[in-house]
């Protein structure tokens, strides 16, 4: 039979999930330690000798018509954005790597000091997202920002998506440095008007083209069709196809995932967020469609400790069964021993809380938040960002929420909650599970067959 | 085509007259702007940065724009806007207090130019063409 291999190189996992076309099924998926410093396809083969067993055990033959792979392994994709004023340009280039799957270690805003420069070149990065200004608008900063970069001779593919005005002398400068460079729309094109697909597209091109090959995972190329994307790019993917739907299948309509790691807590959201209650103003910048925010700080293992800094012994707390559990003592044991798996309940638990309060945060920090302002014509509300409260699904995935025996409880964390009604997050939405861990490779599967990407996932997320 | 950025400052929801100001000034050639209604002193500041505009319009229509309007100049000063046009309009003053006395107060504040309540649009219009040399 004739089948899809999806790989999903991750930061310690790779892994792997067999799909038959026929049956529409998952037939098989096994993982095994992602291998990126000596040679990726150790790993790879490991994890693929499990599949084969698997398949040898149920007796089936099967035809792999393509291999696809997405990545997060030697550290992901890393960037910068720079724009010029913080709440405008700067934060909409921040947006569009996101939105691209990146890690985006830092946001540059307003003319780069000969400093900032230096950080930039040394802070091991792999693409630069260089905007500023609208179309028409200011055009000394970009242009400024793009000869600081090349008199630096910082030699890293810069993505150019600022002043349309300024583009060509941008490219100019670039030229003139020896600098790989791409041009693409203005990630700003008007004040408050978002553009990020744009970027978005050329950032997974240069993905594609560049940086597989520069983190030495080249050699998975000749075995497989191709690392297509960064994984949280390709969990948006999947979560842009079940929302929206294809031609023959239908979509979903608005939802959130939340996947919580060992290092990062990633919030997708898949809906355009406008206000629902009447009356209300809606301020500031644009918000994407399709949105992803990183929370660096909220992770189970790598993270822990900087989790307990963020939230506080105090919202653990509330979520701890065991309340004498010490909680520093418990995060810094985690942050020593990255692959510790929960052995006892006491241990269970204390997982558990911390993955509560990582949602609770994560979607603080993700939703849009609505504020009144005391009038001589008495309350007005305006909200900045997105409201999500009426979003039909949130989905849930990673480690903890998968191994959980109460994963709708963690989720449940993350919901609407009268103590803070000015966060507008999800009131009443059907809880999914992604259970059989398939979100990256359905986001790989829908580049080439939507429809059966979103049967399946249809299939295999499970309400909780 | 020259770029300004209009909007309603402080806590303030008048929408109807900013619509107005809008349509009067796009049909008369420029570029706007608008930022809206309940509109910080930043946001003004942030958008003329970013558009590079050449001159922002601020409305107050209740009463506060005193308040409101006080140290925009030196913020406009100390974001690298220095010399940028400055007008404001509307109610500015609660009650009915001496339009000259109201009005230098807001010369005094860096306001090149400053208009009564019911002024004609076209008025400002035929000043902004004057400040920014436009034949």
């Amino acid at each position: 039979m004739k089948g899809y291999l999806l790989i999903d190189f991750g930061s310690t996992y790779t892994k792997l999930t067999a799909v038959d076309i026929e049956n529409e099924e998952i037939i098989a998926a096994a993982k095994d330690i992602t291998t990126v410093d000596s040679d990726i396809m150790i790993g790879f083969n490991k994890a693929y000798d499990k599949i084969n067993s698997i398949l040898k055990e149920k007796k089936i033959e099967i035809e792999y018509i393509k291999k696809l792979a997405c990545s997060s392994a030697a550290g992901g994709l890393k960037m910068v954005a720079i724009g010029l004023v913080p709440e405008l340009t700067a934060e909409a280039a921040k947006r569009a790597a996101l939105g691209a799957g990146a890690r985006v270690i830092k946001v540059y805003s307003f003319q780069l000091s000969k400093k900032e420069v230096e950080e930039i070149k040394d802070s091991n990065l792999d693409i630069i997202l260089l905007a500023g200004g609208t179309d028409g608008g200011n055009k000394e900063c970009i242009i400024h920002n793009a000869k600081m970069l090349t008199e630096a001779g910082v030699n890293l593919p810069i993505v150019v998506a600022g002043n349309k005005s300024a583009a060509d002398q941008v490219e100019d400068i670039l030229k003139d440095g020896n600098i790989y460079y791409r041009v693409c729309d203005n990630v700003m094109p008007k004040l408050n008007h978002l553009n990020v697909e744009p970027a978005r597209e050329i950032i997974r091109d240069i993905f594609m083209k560049k940086i597989v090959q520069a983190k030495g995972m080249n050699t998975a190329e000749k075995y497989i069709n191709g690392i297509l994307m960064p994984t949280p790019a390709a969990v948006l993917t999947a979560g842009r196809v079940l929302s929206e739907g294809s031609e023959d299948s239908e979509g979903i309509s608005d939802l959130m995932i939340i996947d919580i790691g060992g290092a990062t807590t990633d919030v997708h959201s898949l809906a355009d967020g406008e206000p629902t209650k009447p009356g209300v103003t809606l301020r500031g910048l644009e918000e994407p469609y399709a949105k992803r925010t990183v929370e660096g700080d909220l992770g189970m293992r790598y993270s822990s400790m900087s989790l307990l800094e963020a939230c506080g012994k105090k919202k653990i707390k509330k979520y701890l069964y065991y309340k004498e559990l010490d909680i520093e003592k418990e995060c810094k044991r985690r942050r020593q021993d990255i692959r510790m798996v929960p052995e006892n309940q006491e241990e269970t638990d204390f997982d558990e809380a911390m993955a509560k309060a990582a949602t609770e945060v994560s979607m603080e920090r993700h939703v849009g938040v609505i504020e009144n302002t005391y009038t001589p014509m008495g309350v007005v509300f305006s909200q900045t960002g997105k409201d999500l409260t009426k979003i039909k699904y949130l989905i849930g995935t990673g480690g903890v929420l998968v191994h959980s025996d109460n994963p709708k409880e963690i989720l449940k964390a993350g919901l609407f909650s009268m103590e803070e009604p000015n966060y507008l997050k999800p009131e009443k939405p059907k809880l999914l599970l992604d259970k059989y861990y398939i979100l990256s490779a359905m986001g790989l599967l829908a580049e080439e067959d939507k429809n059966l990407a979103i049967r399946l996932m249809k299939k295999y997320l499970v309400e909780i | 085509m020259k770029t300004i950025i209009l909007g309603v400052i402080g806590s303030d929801c008048h929408a109807v007259g900013n619509k107005i100001l809008n349509h009067v000034f796009t049909k008369e050639g420029f570029n706007v702007i608008n930022i809206g209604v309940l509109s910080p002193q930043e946001d003004f500041i942030s958008a003329a940065i970013e558009t590079n505009a050449d001159a922002i319009l601020v409305s107050s229509l209740y009463g506060h724009g005193e308040i409101d309007c006080r140290g925009l100049r030196e913020k406009c000063d100390e974001s690298g806007l220095k010399g940028i046009l400055l007008y404001v309009g509307g109610n500015l003053v609660v009650g009915k207090q001496n339009w000259e006395e109201t009005k230098g107060k807001f010369i005094k504040m860096g306001f090149d130019r400053v208009y009564p309540p019911g002024s004609d649009p076209m008025t400002a219009v035929a000043d902004l063409r004057k400040d920014l040399n436009i034949v």
